[in-house]
């Protein structure tokens, strides 16, 4: 499989990476390099082989049913969740208009 | 007085705790290291020379108080610039991070500190740990310290803990965090004649390091000793109930297990890694391998790994599949960089903030994982890769049954020229070759010098381990190290 300049565009679309026509012509072949060398994957026969979802097996916990059980992660931290949004205003991520 | 800076972390934390020298001491030869380097070498994207002091300030306060002193009191470190530290800025080597500080400090990066370890500085790295060579970083390349005899050519200190790497060399630090997703511990370390390990996946916490492919990060400690990495990779390790992949183990006294006599081992040699080509100096610094770890009584077993050429392709499938969804959440909305072009709305935003922020590497490995994730191609891509993933996994555990430990080279090269693969993002990716298939296992590896090579550059040798046997690959590497006797380093030039 490869890929043309219409799916660049497509992918950095939905990637939501704004690229200009001259860096869309760039990553085609770039792209399609190395989508040639992954192709080597299909020739391994992966009859009945699950796909990995762990390399460690492990089970999931679940955690304390408590709020704020943990200070770092818990609630009521709303200036430090805003003090790095480049705009805060009132207590919220602002944002352009959004009109639907 | 000696030069504190040529010391390794156990003699400083020895040195400190038996009153030699105090931690300001050291930490102020450090900070002047670090400061006369920072032009030359570019390792740091921040320094923090006060954070040094005043953990230094605490650490000589308390052992003057007859406290008990932590397990790395007294060593200042470097911090590879992935980990969130509270209160000092935490770029992951991107613009779209730029001046972000993170209000929370990394999990890691917490024990140290309250094991008596200061900071330096935040450390470079590539992009978001994209590269093997530091030459995707928005802050400039690292400059290895190394240089070929007789050449001025800047060389590459590997990637991505290029930053760490390169500090540690030169003695700007005597050790040093990374972090590993492909290779990027091993074959930086392998780059500058230094050592580092890569746990296994799960040992260390990664809550509050900036996420790549969160399957295969790892972090782990870089120092120029196997004993240091030993002593710091226990501090760095154990469960954290933040993490939902942490291993709740307990962390083994690795420094105290280390042993070197192999008696009884077996060290299996994988015929798939002597590749067609392979250059002699590598070939030559294996053999010599192969024969000091018989040397210290281990049994040499052929082993076989058949599906070893397929992990590269595997690993640059799957880390960019979720290095593409990791890297969603970087919106300029939250944090970090926002472009907002007149009258645009809220999709325009983001599309102009990620193309402002990120770096060329960064947005080709979105775009691919994209891609590979997109309708129609995920199962022939991601799901295909994930099942070799399995039989690679598979491999390995076969290959356990019939040896305890792996030995094979760390990279297939010395550290090249900057410039000299950036050029072909293919020709890159090949350098992790031998690094990858651990990684894409999950499982315990760690790179030691051998010695240098024809041109005078250093070399490495990879051990892997099973699952949770990080002391196996630490005794295989300190049988190598005293019988390497790697002491070379690099000349001062900067």
């Amino acid at each position: 499989m490869s890929v043309d300049t219409a799916t660049v565009a497509k992918i950095a679309s939905l990637a939501r990476i704004k690229l200009t026509e001259g860096e869309i012509a760039g990553m085609v072949p770039e792209l399609n390099g190395i989508l040639a060398w992954v192709e080597q994957l299909a020739e391994v026969d992966v009859t009945g082989v699950e796909p990995m979802t762990a390399v460690i097996p492990n089970t999931l916990r679940l955690r304390a049913d408590v709020v704020g059980a943990d200070p770092l992660t818990g609630g009521g931290i709303r200036e430090a969740v805003l003090a790095n949004a480049p705009a805060a205003e009132h207590g919220f991520f602002g944002v352009p208009k959004v009109i639907e | 007085m000696t030069d504190l800076t040529d010391l390794t972390l156990a003699a400083i934390r020895d040195g400190v705790a038996g009153g030699d020298f105090t931690a300001r001491e050291v930490a102020e030869g450090f900070n002047a290291a670090v400061a006369q380097a920072q032009a030359a070498l570019n390792a740091f994207i921040v320094t923090t020379p006060e954070k040094a002091l005043e953990a230094a300030a605490k650490v000589d306060a308390d052992r003057a108080a007859g406290k008990p002193l932590g397990k790395l009191a007294g060593v200042p470190i470097g911090m590879k610039d992935l980990f969130a530290t509270k209160g000092v800025q935490t770029t992951a080597a991107s613009h779209i991070l730029e001046g972000f500080t993170p209000p929370y400090e990394s999990t890691v990066s917490q024990k140290l500190w309250d094991a008596g370890a200061g900071m330096l500085g935040k450390l470079n790295l590539d992009q978001f740990a994209m590269g093997s060579s530091n030459e995707t970083s928005a802050f400039g390349n690292v400059i290895s310290p190394w240089r070929r005899p007789g050449d001025t050519a800047a060389l590459a200190p590997g990637g991505s803990s290029g930053g760490s790497s390169a500090a540690i060399a030169a003695r700007l630090c005597p050790a040093a965090t990374g972090t590993d997703t492909g290779g990027s511990i091993r074959q930086p370390a392998a780059f500058t004649g230094i050592s580092g390990i890569k746990p296994t996946y799960g040992r260390c916490s990664r809550w509050g390091i900036v996420a790549f492919a969160s399957s295969l990060d790892q972090a782990g400690p870089m120092a120029r000793t196997v004993q240091d990495c030993a002593i710091m990779l226990e501090v760095m390790a154990g469960f954290d109930a933040k993490d939902a992949t942490s291993l709740d183990l307990p962390v083994p006294a690795w420094e105290q297990g280390l042993n070197a006599d192999l008696r009884g081992k077996k060290v299996g040699i994988p015929r798939e890694y002597r590749l067609d080509g392979l250059s002699a100096d590598v070939a030559k610094s294996w053999d010599d391998g192969i024969a000091w770890l018989k040397d210290a009584g281990a049994e040499v077993v052929d082993i076989s790994l058949p599906h070893t050429k397929y992990a590269l392709p595997a690993y640059y499938i799957i880390a960019p599949a979720e290095a593409s969804s990791n890297l969603a959440r970087y919106d300029g909305v939250r944090y970090g960089l926002r472009d907002l072009p007149q009258g645009a709305g809220l999709q325009e935003m983001y599309a102009a903030t990620r193309a402002a922020g990120f770096g060329a590497e960064v947005k080709r490995r979105i775009l691919m994982g994209t891609y590979v994730l997109s309708a129609g191609f995920y199962d022939a891509y991601y799901t295909q890769a994930q099942k070799v993933r399995t039989l690679i996994s598979r491999d390995f555990a076969e290959a356990f049954a019939a040896c305890d430990v792996i030995l094979a080279p760390t990279a297939p090269s010395a550290a090249f020229a900057l410039g000299e693969k950036s050029a072909d993002p293919l020709e890159m990716y090949l350098n992790d070759v031998f690094s990858v298939p651990a990684s894409l296992a999950g499982l315990p590896a760690m790179s030691v010098p051998s010695g240098l090579d024809s041109q005078g550059l250093p070399l490495g040798l990879q051990l892997i381990g099973k699952p949770f046997d990080e002391q196996g690959v630490l005794n295989a590497g300190l049988a190598i190290e005293q019988r390497a006797g790697f002491s070379a380093k690099p000349g001062k030039w900067w």
